[in-house]
């Protein structure tokens, strides 16, 4: 006992030594997702190329993370010195001048290979305040097995009622085999990044343009009347606690018909080593209604580095080391071409050997169908297409999520759950002054 | 308490006994077992999971992602850390309320423990910009204040009743003796209580290892414990039921080996003056 | 006999607490009663504006707040009532001879050791889930229809994981006062004929009552901050069904990073908390007195 614990302080003494002979350490907070781990398994290269800097992780689940992150940036705690954060933050945080500008990246880092729907999102002013390390939309994906035996073809552009009419075509609750399976987990990246977007294509929008909110629209009460029809009918039990982790394992499973969700998920479902179905699953563009909106929304994980970063210029080199071309040369070399961190640069999708990769041209379609600018079919005063980006989103949509949810889990019906949204809503954009 | 009992009826209270202990420990069986499976077992319908292969492989993947040691070394530091700065404010303290009460020992002895009825969640913030000035964000010293000052309450009462079992002749004949008072606390006193402040330490160890919001909120990475450890594995994507089945175990391991080996002195001092 | 010294001492000896205690309770107190009457988001710095009692009309006039009410008094008289009960029970079957006392005694203590986080988790995930979770596949061993637990009823399942950490410190406290008791009285009182059911309800209860209201107590001031659980398990819904006063506080300053709005709900908070502590001082004090 008393051994290992002498070997135990031995060798933190010697980290400690270890650490302080080097130049600098910066603190890198991220995501627990797949792509960022799998970043940290090939950090030797990094030391390699930057003997002289220390990278020290931080490695949390989304919410906690966002949590944490925002607490220190807008207190100027300083406990990190680059950020992993959402195409939310970037704009307002941008805005607050809490961010490093990344214009004078070097050269060869050439941020104009960007793909300009995610670069947009990220610059304000003339100035990029962050570098996308993977960019992602939301696609259809489905087993092409169970959809040939319901005798249907999915349509590479598919409309609502097509899905409707698939997943009755696909369910069998007998087998455990859900013909769609959406999220349903109440918060704002969570079941409303959904909703928003598939609302999106319904014509609906959150505010109008004096920020009245519009959930007492009819256009609101379709897009939720159909979302609950499909999952009640065709989609797993529990859905009202299902996120895209879930649902990624349900379809993994070889449980779900359908799915509709981020792009970034075609590498998961298509990995042999984990999923059941690798070698049975189609994309297709998100849903339509006709209305010339698809209900695909527009996200991406950026590095961003705070201004009170003491360590500036180690940070941006790791900042631009993680979201270089040679990244994902990196990563193809190690983990094959399907595991490159998708849909950030142009480069990669003009690379024939990704284009071998069978979700490569669907990402990349539907990330440039998405319009953060003009989301939905009329005018709206808020940047982004799943999220609003003012500071006071996170709360409301997770409050409206919490209500969608409950009438997925069938607490509430859809007019109930309509009714409380628009009423909270605003109440919020009262209690923050945007209307009177 | 040794009451004659027919073996009939012992038999039959064994089966209930084990029946009922197991049920109530299986959840931690469970992920033990989860942990040395891969993570496409582990989602299996039971019967499946326990015909399945065995492996270490998770462990050597958790390990791999994030160093479990230092984590485990900052819990340490921290609980023990708190736990014994708790113990040097509350004994003399306890010794004061016990021995020397006032009209008001029994109010201040509830304001204390109603100081932990604060939320908070609702004074993170308050807090997060003190230690932002102070420097101790992410720092095990900053950690130790706040558990010290969280769990001093608990650990001032736990005290309190035992040194409250002590008849204070024992201490009289001692300061009658010529014992000054440091003598009467150091020499007297707290051999006698030794029972009773080690199972306070045990408690105190237990409630500061598993405490998640603080620990959590005000540590980055050099003083991240377990509790942050296991953060980073909450619903990650893909599967995760075996990862997060050897995270776990890797956190509770050494809280509940510790509990085990010290059951008697947490039993027989886990009373906080119920018994009389 | 206390000395005119030895009271001085003990004065001296007493404050380092108390002046620590005060200013761990004053400081941020007083920061968090000042932020109440801000208007203070974190995200919008350089906005912070008097307004008076705006936050609080906020908070209290929340369509959640009611619901958190009931919810934090579900939750913590639920709690109470399963681990006092099945404590109480517990503390009989472990106080009877068996074999392998030890041994099961050390099972039934051990999720007292489990982390919070851990156990919402592994509970939520590997028990609850109504696809994957055990108790699913149980039902669809037997033909049923997997419950979804934290769907349907999810403040009784957060009750229940909560309920299964504390009941091994209600029963250990409970086992430790039983072992106590005067085993002289409980065999007179056999000898007079007095059946099983009547010597635990006038001799056992009545011992028992003191160590129930200190588990009654000490527990209560541990879950009415019960945070974690929540979070990891259903983030307080579907809707608001299982929000605490605590959560909404969470979801007011670090999901709203309204710092004055989560200020106010703090406050609102603290004197609730501080009616149930004198309530519970009231109950305590007559249990206790000597």
């Amino acid at each position: 006992m008393t051994m290992t614990i002498r070997a135990l302080l031995g060798a933190c003494a010697v980290g400690a030594l270890a650490t302080a002979a080097t130049a600098e350490t910066i603190t890198v907070a991220t995501v627990n997702n797949g792509d960022m781990i799998r970043m940290q398994g090939l950090m030797a290269d990094f030391e390699e190329k930057h003997p002289d800097i220390d990278v020290e992780w931080v490695t949390l689940e989304e919410n906690v993370l966002r949590q944490r992150v925002t607490t220190d940036i807008a207190t100027k705690g300083g406990q990190y010195d680059v950020l992993t954060i959402g195409t939310y933050e970037v704009p307002i945080w941008g805005k607050q001048g809490w961010l490093v500008s990344l214009n004078d990246l070097p050269a060869e880092y050439d941020a104009d290979d960007i793909l300009p729907a995610i670069r947009n999102g990220l610059t304000i002013d003339g100035e990029l305040y962050a570098a996308p390390f993977y960019g992602e939309s939301s696609m259809v994906m489905y087993r092409t097995d169970l959809m040939e035996q319901a005798g249907l073809t999915m349509p590479e552009a598919p409309t609502w009622d097509f899905i409707k009419e698939a997943a009755a075509a696909m369910t069998d609750k007998q087998n455990e085999v859900y013909g769609i399976c959406l999220r349903g987990k109440a918060g704002w990246g969570e079941n409303m990044a959904f909703l928003t977007a598939m609302a999106n294509s319904y014509g609906a929008r959150w505010f109008d343009m004096d920020w009245q909110p519009q959930f007492d629209g009819e256009a609101w009460k379709a897009t939720l009347t159909d979302y609950l029809d499909l999952m009640n009918n065709y989609g797993p039990p529990g859905a009202a606690n299902n996120g895209f982790n879930e649902n990624l394992a349900l379809f993994q499973q070889g449980k779900c018909g359908m799915w509709i969700d981020a792009t970034v998920a075609a590498s998961f479902v298509t990995n042999a080593a984990e999923s059941t179905v690798a070698d049975k699953v189609g994309f297709a563009l998100a849903p339509d209604k006709g209305l010339g909106k698809r209900g695909n929304w527009l996200w991406a994980w950026n590095l961003a580095i705070p201004a009170g970063s003491q360590k500036v210029d180690a940070a941006k080199a790791f900042v631009a080391w993680a979201t270089s071309k040679d990244y994902l040369a990196l990563v193809a070399e190690e983990e094959g071409w399907a595991n490159v961190p998708p849909g950030t640069r142009t480069s990669l999708y003009e690379n024939p050997e990704y284009q071998k990769v069978p979700f490569a041209n669907m990402t990349l379609e539907s990330i440039n169908a998405a319009d953060p600018t003009a989301p939905t079919v009329d005018e709206v005063p808020y940047v982004g297409v799943q999220f609003v980006a003012i500071p006071e989103f996170q709360g409301i949509g997770t409050a409206v999520g919490q209500q969608f949810s409950a009438a997925l889990a069938g607490t509430v019906s859809a007019e109930q759950a309509l009714q409380s949204a628009q009423q909270l809503t605003e109440r919020e954009m009262k209690k923050a002054g945007y209307i009177k | 308490m040794a009451r004659a009992a027919s073996p009939r009826r012992r038999a039959v209270t064994t089966v209930i006994a084990w029946a009922v202990g197991l049920a109530i420990f299986f959840p931690i069986l469970w992920i033990v077992i989860l942990s040395f499976k891969s993570e496409g077992d582990a989602i299996r319908p039971p019967l499946q999971v326990l015909t399945s292969a065995w492996t270490t492989h998770t462990y050597a993947e958790v390990q791999e992602r994030s160093d479990y040691f230092r984590h485990f070394m900052n819990s340490v530091i921290i609980s023990f850390g708190s736990t014994l700065a708790a113990l040097a404010i509350a004994i003399p303290a306890a010794w004061s309320m016990a021995f020397v009460p006032g009209r008001r020992t029994k109010d201040l002895l509830m304001w204390m423990l109603s100081t932990k009825m604060l939320p908070a969640v609702g004074v993170l913030v308050p807090i997060y910009l003190i230690f932002r000035d102070t420097g101790l964000l992410d720092t095990r010293t900053g950690l130790v204040i706040v558990l010290t000052m969280i769990n001093l309450p608990i650990v001032v009462w736990m005290l309190y009743t035992y040194f409250k079992e002590i008849p204070s002749e024992i201490l009289e004949a001692a300061r009658m003796d010529g014992a000054g008072l440091r003598d009467e606390l150091l020499y007297v006193l707290t051999p006698m209580a030794v029972p009773g402040i080690a199972s306070t330490l045990l408690l105190n160890v237990i409630l500061a290892w598993n405490e998640a919001f603080w620990t959590l909120n005000l540590t980055a990475s050099k003083a991240a414990p377990l509790t942050a450890f296991i953060a980073s594995y909450s619903s990650p994507e893909g599967l995760f039921y075996a990862k997060l089945s050897a995270a776990s175990t890797l956190a509770i391991a050494p809280i509940l080996i510790l509990g085990w080996f010290s059951q008697k002195q947490l039993v027989r001092g886990l009373t906080f003056g119920a018994v009389k | 006999m206390a000395t005119q010294a030895s009271r001085a001492a003990g004065r001296l000896m007493l404050s380092p607490a108390v002046i620590l205690l005060l200013a761990w309770m004053i400081v941020p107190l007083a920061m968090t009663l000042y932020f109440s009457f801000l208007r203070y988001n974190l995200l919008m710095p350089g906005m912070e504006e008097w307004t008076g009692f705006d936050n609080y009309t906020y908070f209290l006039t929340d369509p959640a707040f009611f619901d958190a009410l009931t919810n934090t008094l579900l939750l913590v008289v639920g709690v109470l009532l399963i681990t006092t009960v099945g404590g109480i029970a517990l503390a009989l079957l472990l106080d009877q001879p068996f074999w392998g006392q030890g041994i099961v005694r050390v099972l039934v203590i051990a999720p007292f050791f489990v982390m919070p986080t851990v156990s919402a988790l592994v509970w939520k995930n590997m028990f609850m889930n109504p696809v994957n979770g055990l108790f699913a596949h149980l039902a669809k061993a037997l033909g049923l229809q997997p419950y979804d637990f934290l769907g349907v009823a999810p403040l009784f399942s957060i009750t229940l994981i909560v309920a299964w950490q504390w009941l091994p410190f209600a029963t250990l406290i409970l086992l430790t006062a039983l072992q106590s008791l005067d085993s002289e009285q409980l065999e007179a009182a056999e000898m007079d004929g007095a059946s099983a059911l009547s010597r635990f309800r006038h001799i056992m209860l009545p011992h028992l009552a003191r160590a129930a209201t200190v588990v009654i107590l000490i527990q209560t001031i541990f879950l009415l901050s019960t945070f974690a659980e929540i979070l990891v398990t259903t983030n307080g819904g579907p809707g608001t069904a299982s929000t605490t006063l605590t959560y909404l506080v969470y979801v007011q300053s670090l999901l709203q990073f309204d710092v004055g709005g989560g200020a106010a709900g703090g406050i609102v908070a603290v004197i609730l908390a501080n009616i149930v502590a004198i309530f519970l001082m009231r109950m305590i004090g007559r249990n206790l007195e000597t």
